[in-house]
């Protein structure tokens, strides 16, 4: 069944009501394979709680959600998390008490398992260590391995949240604001990291940065009051009526 | 089990249950709306029992004593909350948890120090002594049926104080949804000491009743104050009528639990552990109660 | 590198180590022999403290009902030898034993059960609830032997213990028995040091520190909570089947609630989420119970607004104020 063309996930007619709120209104909407999808809106637009929806901590109250092939609309956070949908939060979420290194072995042991070997030292085992050095490497925190993930500074724990997403060998990454609340320095290196992913990750960025979204993406979603309003390349969504009315309206600041 | 004995067990049940929901009332809203666990609420049942013991004495008039000890017990809560409460607000479960029991036992120790190591037996006041034959052949003291009314007026004046003043909407917004009613701009410590000074009033009140039908002793908040964790746990923190319809519940189950087993021949190891297996069914089902007042 | 750090944690366990292995040949030495069953009865109440430390400082589980896991093993112990020395049978048949293969066996298979029983409710609820519903639980468990009336109910059991464990140690000899008891402890130190230090023990770690991020890593955190919730009271009623040898006697009474909190006291106390700090707390505790009512009788009306201060002022403990800032387990934070 699984077509060529289908997308790696496909989300079809899911709706999210909060008492009277529709906060995801028949959302229709599909991730290729290697593409960067950015979704765009306003705040409070839904963007938080599809993510959430997608990841399986909120569940939809319709709509299907089928990720490479399989329905997963019923699955936990954990099972999807484990098929290979991994994410990071709008606000970090990260083990603050650990260092940055444990963060990611952390990460690494959760798709190379064993998890209820209780008695070899985990932190002397080579097969969480390595990877887990690599990975920070990868996303610039090389150097700051030991140090306890609480006394990093803002850009970092962005930083290593992503690496412990990355650590888990996701086939789609679901990033939720990376650049909030983050200087201009942070931000840019973040931009960096990100187009270093491109084209390695399947990623659905959420971003308000509009500057980051068009360089960055391949698609972009526009999401206003829980609706998609326009799905197209960017230079499609720049030209786009609609979206110059709803959301770029005056031109973004 | 004959029709009359069951109509006498029924009412026990639903006067127990009124008493917890007098404790669970107060406690459901410390727990719902500053996210705190206080062990200590069954200190301020008995030191409620102890203060109408000594001021039923004092004054001659266990009428007079009543409110004298609820305004007492008041004073003592808002004490308490002021000097060890209010820095736990922001401390996680277990601080709570450890600094509440250092409470407790500081109480009965107190309570001891104070009143002495002996029970105290209050008797009946008087105007309420006696029995009144509510059905013909089964004859039921007065005491008890008023203790019931005035635990049911008391849900009703809590109803209306939630439900249609301001300060119950500023509760009722507390209790699900902490952030808002600071970003309300109200004075949000003021809130939590008028809540839990209502919470020790309406303990003071279910200990002081509760004095002339059981004995007035250290430690007698204990036993109370676990019943109540069940009734608010079953009926969802946080939430008013979900302590209403737990309290009449677990009244109910705890009073039948002590003679239907006996009389079906069950082990009676079930009467005491009734509540706590109907606690563990309901979670089972409902992790956050019957009526969670946060989603 | 962590050379230094490590060396003042270990310097400590060393020195406590050995202390609490020179204590009885202290005791002897200055006429002190009585004091050994004492001596017994604190490192068994290390050992509960030790286990309730996994649940509490490991895995950020507040548990209001450990005390019930420990009751539970000492009266498994306690029936048994009853039953063995009354002759009277147990389910129909000559259950009854003295052998402590058997019944310490028995009794840490059992609490360990139960503990995983009451994990599989009480761990699917959070926060308040959670403590709720443990203390529950072990209300449950406490009027359960309560009404057990066969067995004394609320007066409790007096029973005859084995008298020679495996054919080697004499618990009428306060010495041997006294060394068995601390062999156990070290044993479970070790154990459980390795333990929390494995892939098992970051996930546990983990789930105490974020458990949301653990489920989105894709780990299933409920089952490796309830392995650690079942395992703490599996070493729960591996202490109180030592504190049933220790004493010959029991009642409900070690597994009322508020010996749960005496628990949770030990731990923070000396030190939460380092293992080591709760046989200090342990010792600490105890101490100060015995000690404290020598100067008034109504030690409580102190001892309660000194938890009040510790937890406002001290929460790392007594081993924690040993430990170099960046080695302290921040506990559930
Ligand atoms: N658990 C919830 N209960 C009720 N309403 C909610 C809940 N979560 C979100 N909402 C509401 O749903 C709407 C969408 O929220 P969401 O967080 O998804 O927006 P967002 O697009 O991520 O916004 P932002 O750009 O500020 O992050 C908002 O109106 C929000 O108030
Ligand atoms: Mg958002």
């Amino acid at each position: 069944m699984a077509a060529a063309t289908e997308s790696l996930l496909a989300v079809d007619g899911l709706v999210k009501r909060f008492g009277g709120l529709l906060a995801t209104d028949n959302v229709s909407l599909g991730i290729r394979e290697g593409e960067i999808h950015a979704i765009i809106g306003p705040n409070g637009a839904g963007k938080t709680t599809l993510i959430a929806q997608l990841a399986g901590e909120i569940l939809p109250n319709a709509g299907t959600i089928r990720f490479a092939g399989t329905d997963v609309t019923g699955l936990t956070v954990d099972a999807r998390a484990r098929l290979g949908i991994a994410r990071s939060y709008q606000i970090t979420q990260i083990f603050k008490g650990f260092t940055a290194l444990d963060n990611v072995a952390m990460a690494v042991q959760a798709q190379d398992g064993h998890n209820f070997r209780a008695w070899a030292p985990a932190r002397a085992d080579e097969n969480l260590r390595k990877p887990a050095a690599a990975i920070l490497e990868r996303v610039g925190l090389g150097a700051r391995a030991d140090v306890r993930a609480v006394n990093l500074a803002h850009g970092e724990q962005r930083q290593l949240e992503i690496a412990m997403a990355l650590a888990t060998r996701p086939r789609l990454l679901l990033l939720d604001e990376p650049m909030a609340g983050m200087g201009k320095d942070e931000s840019e290196r973040m931009t960096a990291l990100l187009a270093k992913l491109k084209g390695e990750e399947t990623i659905l960025l959420i971003e308000h940065d509009m500057d980051v979204v068009f360089a960055l993406a391949d698609r972009i979603s526009v999401l206003v009051y829980g609706r998609v309003i326009a799905t197209g390349k960017p230079d499609e969504i720049r030209a786009n009526v609609d979206v110059r009315a709803a959301y770029l309206g005056d031109g973004d600041a | 089990m004959s029709l009359l004995l069951f109509l006498e067990q029924t009412l026990n049940g639903l006067q127990l249950g009124v008493t917890l929901f007098l404790m669970a009332a107060g406690l459901t809203l410390v727990f719902g709306i500053m996210n705190m666990v206080n062990l200590a609420h069954g200190s301020l049942y008995m030191v409620g029992a102890f203060f109408a013991a000594s001021f039923t004495q004092w004054t001659g008039s266990f009428f007079l004593a009543l409110p004298l000890a609820i305004l007492a017990t008041f004073v003592v809560g808002v004490l308490v909350e002021a000097i060890a409460l209010r820095t736990l607000y922001a401390r996680d479960h277990l601080d709570q948890v450890l600094a509440t029991f250092g409470l407790i036992l500081f109480f009965n120790e107190l309570t001891k120090i104070i009143w002495g190591p002996i029970s105290i037996f209050m008797d009946v006041p008087p105007l309420l002594s006696g029995r009144v034959e509510l059905i013909a052949g089964a004859p039921y003291p007065i005491y008890r049926l008023a203790v019931l009314a005035v635990g049911l007026a008391v849900a009703l004046g809590l109803w209306w104080l939630i439900a249609r003043t301001r300060l119950g909407m500023l509760i009722r917004a507390g209790a699900s949804n902490r952030e808002m009613v600071g970003a309300l701009g109200v004075d949000i410590s003021r809130l939590y000491m008028l809540v839990f000074g209502l919470g020790a009033a309406l303990a003071a009140l279910a200990g002081a009743m509760a004095g002339p039908i059981y004995v007035v002793e250290v430690g007698m908040g204990d036993a109370m104050l676990i019943k109540t964790f069940v009734v608010i746990v079953i009926g969802g923190i946080g939430s008013i009528r979900g302590a209403f319809v737990a309290a009449v519940i677990v009244g109910l189950v705890d009073t039948f639990g002590r003679i239907v087993p006996a009389q079906l021949g069950l082990p009676t190891a079930i009467a005491e552990m009734a509540i706590y297996i109907l606690m563990a069914f309901v979670l089972f089902f409902k992790p956050t109660g019957l009526f969670a007042a946060r989603a | 590198m962590t050379g230094l750090k490590l060396d003042r944690r270990t310097w400590f366990v060393i020195v406590l180590l050995a202390a609490l292995a020179l204590l009885p040949l202290v005791a002897i030495a200055t006429d002190n022999d009585y004091q050994i069953a004492q001596f017994r009865r604190i490192l068994i109440f290390a050992i509960a403290a030790v286990s309730l430390d996994l649940i509490l400082g490991y895995g950020g589980m507040v548990s209001l009902g450990h005390a019930a896991f420990f009751g539970v093993g000492a009266y498994i112990v306690a029936i048994l030898n009853w039953h063995a020395a009354r002759e009277v049978p147990l389910f129909g048949m000559m259950l009854g034993t003295h052998n402590v293969l058997v019944t310490w066996t028995a009794a840490v298979v059992l609490s360990g059960a139960l503990a995983g029983l009451i994990g599989l409710v009480s761990l699917r609820t959070t926060g308040i609830y959670f403590i709720m519903i443990t203390l529950a639980f072990a209300q449950m468990v406490y009027f359960f032997f309560v009404s057990l009336r066969a067995y004394g109910g609320d007066d409790g059991l007096r029973f005859p213990g084995d008298t020679v464990i495996l054919g080697l140690i004499d618990t009428e000899n306060d010495v041997a028995f006294y060394y068995l008891v601390f062999g156990i402890l070290c044993a479970v130190l070790y154990a459980t040091r390795r333990l929390v230090n494995s892939r098992f023990g970051m996930v546990v770690q983990g789930c105490r520190e974020n458990e949301r991020r653990m489920k989105a890593l894709g780990f299933a955190t409920f089952r490796y909570k309830l392995a650690c919730f079942a395992l703490a009271g599996a070493l729960a009623g591996l202490a109180g089947a030592l504190f049933a040898a220790n004493e010959s006697y029991i009642s409900p009474s070690i597994m009322h609630w508020t010996r749960s909190g005496d628990l949770i006291v030990m731990v923070v106390l000396g030190g939460m989420g380092t293992l080591i700090g709760p046989v200090v707390g342990a010792l600490a505790f105890l101490f100060l119970e015995k000690t404290l009512p020598d100067y008034t009788e109504h030690w409580m009306v102190v001892f309660g607004p000194i938890l009040l201060l510790l937890v406002l002022f001290a929460r790392r403990g007594i081993f924690g104020w040993f430990l170099p800032k960046e080695d302290r387990h921040g506990g559930s934070h």
